[in-house]
């Protein structure tokens, strides 16, 4: 691990193979991400890891790190572009904070937090995403659903299953469940599902498990997501 | 020579669709109202119980636009004041109230006047002096422009004060982390 | 299961056998089934899942993405007009209207009796004989009120499309201006012998490959519309190693869906020989064994007659096992169709289309010349140049280069549309200015023209002396011309809706940013536009092009920005006198409860304007 590229001016190393966000993660340095987790398969959507390489926009999470990069990331410019994208991401679902369990411990939240996001600003969609509560255990609320993939790559890729899939197309893209009948439990779930723990936002709750931490004492209620360790 | 006295700024505050939660949270900023009286003063707000909003220099609007009167106020206030702030989750998204957004306004009615346990040959209400409901809940920035927004559910107190801090310095704004909530 | 659930064997499992009950074929088992059955029923997706061992959700996701899949019933007459501008400005919303009055339907549900649906797609490569729609996926071209009136019939009388008359399919080329490609005089397999003559097939390996040579000398650059080096693609694939097991692919890209673009329609109808040729060759220097053809689902009219062509050369020995008698050198071609999506005709996107997926693009590097069709060396290529490979493989690279401009060599076929004498397809030199053309295609007090459909150029008045070619004006084949009585702003209007329905939905500023872009634009057209709409509409812009994933995202906003640089007053006679309008109709958000009511005074209405402004 002897090569390196600078990320605002300071200098990163690398090891062959991993991309910006990931020596970025080892350094220590935070990028803004939602879609990206480092146990799964990048999958480059949400594109809130943008940065600018020797000046092009790139999503970190799916470009590899090259010695002599020029990497930015923690400038007004694209922290203004990353705001666009969260308020873009807040109006397209119906995000109520007040009334969401994953309220403090939501990714999605707290990275409009970081990133100083006062307003949604656009036009809201308000969709319809009716919920799934068909489920003993698991409670699926699809109006916060991001799309970032993240229960879908967990289910294919650790649990070998498809609990999980996208349907649709462009904003009427949607979250769907393996069952014809379209419930949660007519699926092949298990409570010991990767895919169960690994959604950023207010999706996929577990049932009764309603504020067993109180709102204030949350993950991001302690510390900024900048500085919580993923 | 001693500086000329501030003009102290004329702030009218309402609550539209709306709890009045982020007004029990403005009181929540406590002694430091003494220090903000110096600062401002207000118009219509129900501090004051003036009725009508006059000129201002700053509105500040909780709670969303569910209904026609709350256009009327809202559009009043971007009339009258110089500056809007949107204050809490209901004026910056709509809040809990739009979480009705998912319903046909007409399926709402006809559960609360008609078909709802209890009610007996009931009547939507049709009374002249009542607002109509929108079909859907609103946020304030997609009626009018707001120049400034405090989300939080409410937003604390903290957050409150920091923002009016801010605003009558000549800043936009900031709340950074422990005071930025949605919830 | 119920009756009504029950699943028709004897439809899936010839289906299914066709496919080999192979999940990449995916795509294709569902166009047919839904050929058959006319929608894809969860009891189907069921005993998909149990056939191909895909799980439901993977099914559903698939069927869910495609614009002529559908999940939920669409009538048995599933009738789809073309919506691009060009169609519109034919008339296109009156003989919607028409159609919709005569078979009392509403646009876009479906008829009560379940007959059928009428609704609108993007553009289906019609524009030279617009308006047009698609009945089942069959093109309809040259409607007529009258021909409304006859479909109309058609379908109230239950007329299987079979018997429908044949007139009503009947598709002309309008070829108007012949070169090179459409003036060849090679017989079938010529191409193949002069490519055998310069080296021996396949040839793995590294070295030169006298074939790729070849193209380097024309200085042949991809029809698509980006322009990239054919030699450089085709050698990369060469070079890419080659994992056990694996093989080389060529793959054809026949989705030809840029709105005005019609080219390889006519191509494909007219010179299917020298494009499959192409491809053999392709198949030559590349030591490849198999082919597909990605047909747009919009030319589901020219499977068979492909399929036919196919079959000819089969048995003319130029595809097959041993082409031309050479042992060893096997190759053969696939038609898969599309089934209405524009993001297809991007490579990484065809291929997973092609691999019986959802059409999103992927993430590159990899490429598919290393990492395409299942992981293999894949090159794609558009129709036209496969055609001009061919060319070169019979007449050397010189010869071609000769032709058009040093960085743009041969010719191009360009689809005129809109506002012309005389629509159609001409082939020109390269170097061509957008002058020339008007005057050949007899344009007349012309505007403007988008060159290269939406996500291409919008040049006005002042510019046609521009010229056609990668170093100027590049263009996939689409040339839509606007007479001066066209409103600009209307027609980046209709491209900014384009974009909103054809976006994937994979990443996030282009699956929220276009339909936002496509309601702002609304907003302006209703006149409820202010000069922060304005704005909005020009942050949208900045947002799409610096953060989407690909190239539709990229050029979404194209037509809006080309047209604001020319047509501003378009835009700004459109923009209310208000430094702020209301994201919605407030009076029609009371509509609801005043029905409810039954009140209509005066506090149940409210007004556009702020009266508290005036």
């Amino acid at each position: 691990m002897s090569e390196k590229f600078t990320l605002d001016g300071q200098e990163i190393l690398f090891r062959a193979g991993q991309t910006i966000i990931q020596a970025a993660q080892d350094a220590g340095a935070w990028i803004p991400h939602l879609c990206y987790h480092p146990e799964f398969k990048p999958h480059g959507s949400c594109k809130l890891c943008t940065v600018t390489v020797n000046g092009r926009h790139m999503a970190s999470c799916t470009t590899q790190a090259a010695a002599g990069q020029v990497v930015e990331s923690n400038t007004e410019a694209l922290n203004g572009e990353r705001r666009t994208l969260l308020q873009m991401l807040f109006v397209e679902g119906n995000h109520f904070c007040p009334s969401c369990e994953k309220s403090g411990d939501c990714k999605l939240q707290a990275t409009a937090y970081e990133l100083g996001m006062m307003t949604p600003h656009f036009d809201h969609f308000y969709p319809s995403r009716p919920v799934d509560a068909s489920h003993p255990e698991v409670l699926l609320d699809f109006n916060r659903c991001i799309l970032c993939s993240l229960c879908v790559r967990a289910s294919r890729d650790v649990d070998g299953k498809c609990v999980f899939a996208l349907s649709g197309r462009g904003i009427g893209t949607r979250l769907v469940v393996n069952a014809a009948s379209g419930r949660l439990v007519d699926t092949d779930v298990a409570m010991d599902d990767k895919a169960l723990s690994v959604c950023p936002v207010g999706v996929i709750l577990k049932k009764r498990r309603g504020f067993a931490v109180p709102i204030g004492e949350r993950t991001y209620d302690q510390a900024p997501i900048s500085e919580v360790k993923e | 020579m001693s500086a000329p006295a501030k003009k102290k700024l004329r702030v009218a505050t309402t609550s539209l669709a709306g709890c009045f939660g982020c007004h029990m949270s403005f009181l929540d900023i406590d002694e430091r109202l003494f220090d903000l009286v110096e600062l401002i003063e207000f118009d219509r707000s129900p501090l004051t119980d003036i009725k009508e909003v006059g000129e201002c220099d700053l509105g500040i609007i909780e709670g969303g636009l569910c209904n026609a009167e709350n256009v009327h106020i809202l559009r009043e206030f971007r009339a009258r004041c110089k500056k809007l702030v949107a204050i809490g989750a209901c004026a910056v998204n709509g809040g809990l109230p739009a979480q009705r957004n998912h319903l046909k306004l007409a399926e709402i009615l006809e559960e609360v006047y008609h078909t709802s346990p209890g009610i007996a040959q009931g009547l939507i209400p049709n009374d002249p002096e009542l607002p109509l409901p929108l079909n859907k809940v609103h946020p304030l920035h997609e009626v009018v422009k707001i120049d400034w927004f405090i989300p939080g559910c409410p937003p604390s107190g903290d957050a409150i004060w920091k923002a009016l801090t801010d605003i009558v310095a000549g800043r936009d704004p900031e709340l950074g982390f422990g005071l930025l909530h949605y919830d | 299961m119920s009756e009504k659930n029950a699943v028709p064997v004897e439809v899936l499992s010839p289906i299914l056998k066709r496919w080999r009950n192979d999940p990449s074929a995916l795509v294709q088992i569902l166009r047919e089934v839904q050929e058959s059955l006319d929608w894809i029923s969860p009891p189907v997706i069921d005993a998909l899942t149990r056939a191909l061992k895909l799980p439901y959700s993977k099914i559903e996701g698939v069927a869910g993405f495609y614009s002529f899949f559908y999940t939920r019933p669409r009538g048995h007459y599933r009738v789809l007009f073309a919506d691009n501008i060009v169609e519109r400005m034919a008339g296109s919303a009156a003989l919607i209207e028409r159609m919709c009055r005569n078979l009392w339907v509403e646009k876009g549900k479906v008829s009560e009796d379940g007959l059928l649906s009428v609704d609108t797609t993007s553009c289906i490569g019609m524009g030279d004989q617009g308006p047009a729609l698609l009945v089942n996926n069959l093109a309809v071209p040259k409607l007529t009120e009258a021909r409304i009136d006859q479909l109309c019939e058609l379908i109230r009388g239950k007329v299987p499309l079979a018997a429908w008359p044949a007139e009503l399919f009947a598709v002309d080329d309008n070829i108007h201006q012949r070169g090179l490609l459409l003036d060849h005089a090679l017989a079938p397999g010529d191409a193949l012998r002069a490519a055998q003559a310069r080296c021996a097939w396949g040839g793995a390996g590294s070295g030169p490959n006298a074939l790729v040579e070849a193209l380097r000398q024309a200085r042949l650059r991809g029809r698509g519309g980006a322009g990239y080096p054919t030699a450089l693609k085709w050698e990369s694939c060469r070079n890419a190693p080659l994992a056990a097991g694996k093989e080389r692919i060529v793959v054809c890209n026949a989705d030809e869906g840029e709105p005005g673009t019609f080219k390889d329609r006519v191509l494909l109808n007219t010179q299917a020989d020298l494009v499959f040729e192409g491809m053999t060759v392709a198949a030559h220097a590349l030591g490849a064994k198999r082919g597909f053809l990605y047909l747009r689902g919009e030319y589901r009219y020219l499977l068979e007659p492909l399929q036919a062509v196919l079959d000819r050369r089969r048995a003319a020995g130029l595809l097959g096992r041993a082409i031309l008698g050479v042992a060893g050198a096997d190759f053969d071609i696939e038609i898969h169709l599309g089934a209405g999506a524009y993001v297809c005709g991007e490579e990484s996107a065809l291929i997973e289309s092609l691999e019986g997926k959802r059409g999103t693009p992927r993430n590159r590097p990899p490429f598919p010349v290393t990492n395409g069709y299942l992981d293999q060396p894949t090159v794609v290529d558009n129709v036209e140049t496969f055609a001009c490979a061919a060319l070169i493989a019979q007449h050397g690279g010189e010869c071609f280069a000769g032709i058009g401009t040093a960085e743009s060599t041969g010719t191009k076929l360009l689809s005129i549309s809109g506002d012309v004498a005389r629509p159609g397809i001409y082939e020109f030199p390269f170097g061509v200015t957008v002058g020339e053309v008007l005057a050949a295609c007899g344009a007349v007090d012309t505007q403007a023209v988008q060159v290269g459909g939406p996500s291409g150029t919008c040049l006005g008045v002042a510019e046609f002396g521009r010229r056609i070619a990668f170093e100027d004006v590049p263009s996939a084949g689409a040339f839509m011309v606007f007479d001066s009585r066209r409103d600009m702003f209307e027609v980046a209007r209709n491209f900014t809706h384009f974009f909103a329905h054809e976006s994937c939905g994979f990443c996030t500023p282009c699956r929220v940013g276009t339909p936002l872009l496509k309601n702002l634009m609304d907003k302006l057209a209703n006149g409820h536009g202010s000069p922060y709409d304005f704005a909005e509409i020009e942050n949208m812009n900045h947002l799409l092009r610096q953060m989407s994933h690909c190239g539709l995202g990229h050029s979404a906003c194209n037509p809006v920005l080309d047209t604001i640089a020319r047509f501003r007053p378009a835009y700004e006679r459109r923009l209310s006198n208000q430094s702020f309008e209301p994201a919605f109709d407030l009076d029609r958000a009371l509509a609801p409860a005043r029905q409810m009511t039954g009140r209509d005074d005066e506090g149940a209405h409210l007004s556009i304007h702020c009266e508290e402004d005036q």
